[in-house]
């Protein structure tokens, strides 16, 4: 039996939980606990190890979709979850400019861990806050190389085109070796 | 009662007002992570500062701030090494080498240097003894306090917010490829040409650093104003190696991996 991975990275509350939720065959195995930070107490519960959601995709072949957990002090988790992964994903929440800088760093320690493709998903953008793509293209100051694309997570079609998204950049990126 | 304690429970900005409200006379000694510091107050104001094993005599600082040459500061050090650091400040000034303002900024700039090093610390013991002065025959001033507080606050700040947008410097810098970018249109001041003219995926941002003789802070500073410009981005040094993958994601051939990657892709779109 192969397995490949992606991991879904971003900020806290940027969506990862759900993105995952919304492809995975199986019920996201999800080590969410009760926020403990006033100051995060956007949600009542938050990632803390992993998401891990699953794709089979034929008798030999199953994908697996790591979420990383999105609070700073769980950041030691990193580079364990991006060890042998194919590609990752940076999911932004496009209606949290205060999240901007956090997601920017984010992709470059990702890039940093291992030179895989990637792409960037700009979630919620159902929002009425939701920033524009390309104004956030400007603000997180991504290459134009880098694919940036419109995503509401909880919408299985938006995750769906993300995912081939990545999966045509990975492919690209063997073609030009 | 002593005044010691931890940086983690009291930090420097702290100490510093405490201190300066107090007006108090002696020598705080902070033992920090990798070096040790001294700075010495009278009346809450601040009169000298020593690093470590950094050469914190007169002949040291006045070569660390270019008012002496490497080959001149050795022949003071020969010439003059039975005066104290008062005597040669004299002597310079006698002898028309120097001005005594020009020592002075330099010795002001040389302490102020220590102590903002100083606001980053957030681990280690401090200890102050009151009624400690720096040793007789060195140049001692006088600073007020609160200035340096407010400035090293904002530096502080400053340098966390650097150190979030250019967290690793062992991470190399390489040009944009973006039509229309151009370095030569762009006005960049002394500091910044330093930097772009080492700019190549084979040299760190350390190593930047070194050649150009900056500090964490300023080589961040100018790597942050050359990211945000778009003229530079972050890239893997040349050599750096790619960390180990995990045994059970078993490495494939590239004519496996496009095989892979075309089955994702028809399971996903099935979905």
């Amino acid at each position: 039996m192969q397995t490949v991975k992606m991991v879904v990275t971003g900020p806290f509350n940027a969506g990862k939980t759900a993105f995952i939720q919304a492809v995975s065959e199986i019920d996201v195995v999800s080590t969410e606990r009760k926020i403990s930070s006033e100051a995060e107490r956007i949600k009542e519960t938050t990632t803390v190890a992993m998401d891990f959601g699953r794709i089979t995709v034929d008798d030999d072949l199953v994908l697996y979709l790591f979420g990383t957990p999105g609070q700073k002090r769980f950041d030691f988790m990193w580079e364990i979850l991006s060890e042998g992964m194919l590609g990752f994903i940076v999911i932004v929440d496009s209606a949290r400019p205060e999240t901007f800088r956090e997601a920017k760093s984010i992709l470059e320690t990702f890039r940093a861990y291992a030179p895989t493709p990637y792409v960037v998903a700009a979630n919620k953008q159902d929002m009425p806050d939701a920033w524009d793509v390309e104004d956030l293209r400007i603000a997180l100051r991504i290459d134009s190389k880098i694919k940036l694309l419109p995503c509401v997570a909880p919408d299985k079609e938006s995750v769906k085109a993300i995912l081939l998204e990545l999966l045509y950049s990975i492919l690209e990126e063997m073609n030009e070796k | 009662m002593a005044l010691k304690g931890n940086l983690r429970d009291f930090s420097v900005t702290q100490l510093l007002n405490l201190i300066n409200l107090a007006r108090k006379t002696g020598t705080l000694t902070i033992e920090g992570p990798t070096e040790a510091a001294w700075v010495s107050f009278r009346d809450g104001k601040l009169i000298y500062a020593q690093l470590g094993n950094e050469d914190g005599t007169l002949v040291g600082i006045l070569l660390r701030g270019g008012l002496v040459s490497a080959r001149q500061a050795r022949a003071i050090k020969t010439h003059a090494s039975d005066k104290n650091d008062k005597e040669l400040g004299l002597l310079l000034i006698n002898a028309g080498y120097l001005v005594q303002q020009s020592i002075l900024a330099s010795i002001r700039q040389y302490f102020l240097d220590i102590v903002y090093k100083l606001f980053n610390w957030g681990e280690g013991f401090f200890r102050f003894d009151a009624g400690v002065l720096p040793p007789e025959g060195r140049i001692t001033i006088r600073l007020n306090l609160e200035n340096i507080i407010i400035e090293g606050s904002r530096r502080m700040r400053e340098w966390e917010k650097l150190k979030d947008e250019v967290p690793n410097l062992e991470m190399a810098l390489d040009f944009v490829e973006r039509p229309g970018a151009n370095i030569r249109d762009v006005n960049l001041n002394v500091e910044e040409w330093k930097v772009v003219s080492y700019v190549n995926p084979k040299n760190t941002i350390a190593q930047i650093a070194k050649a150009n003789q900056m500090n964490d802070l300023e080589i961040r500073r100018v790597v942050y104003g050359l990211l945000h410009a778009g003229l530079v981005e972050v890239v893997r040094p040349d050599g750096m190696p790619i960390p180990a993958r995990v045994k059970q994601f078993k490495p494939i051939d590239e004519g496996q991996r496009v095989s892979l990657v075309n089955r994702l892709i028809q399971r996903i779109r099935s979905l």
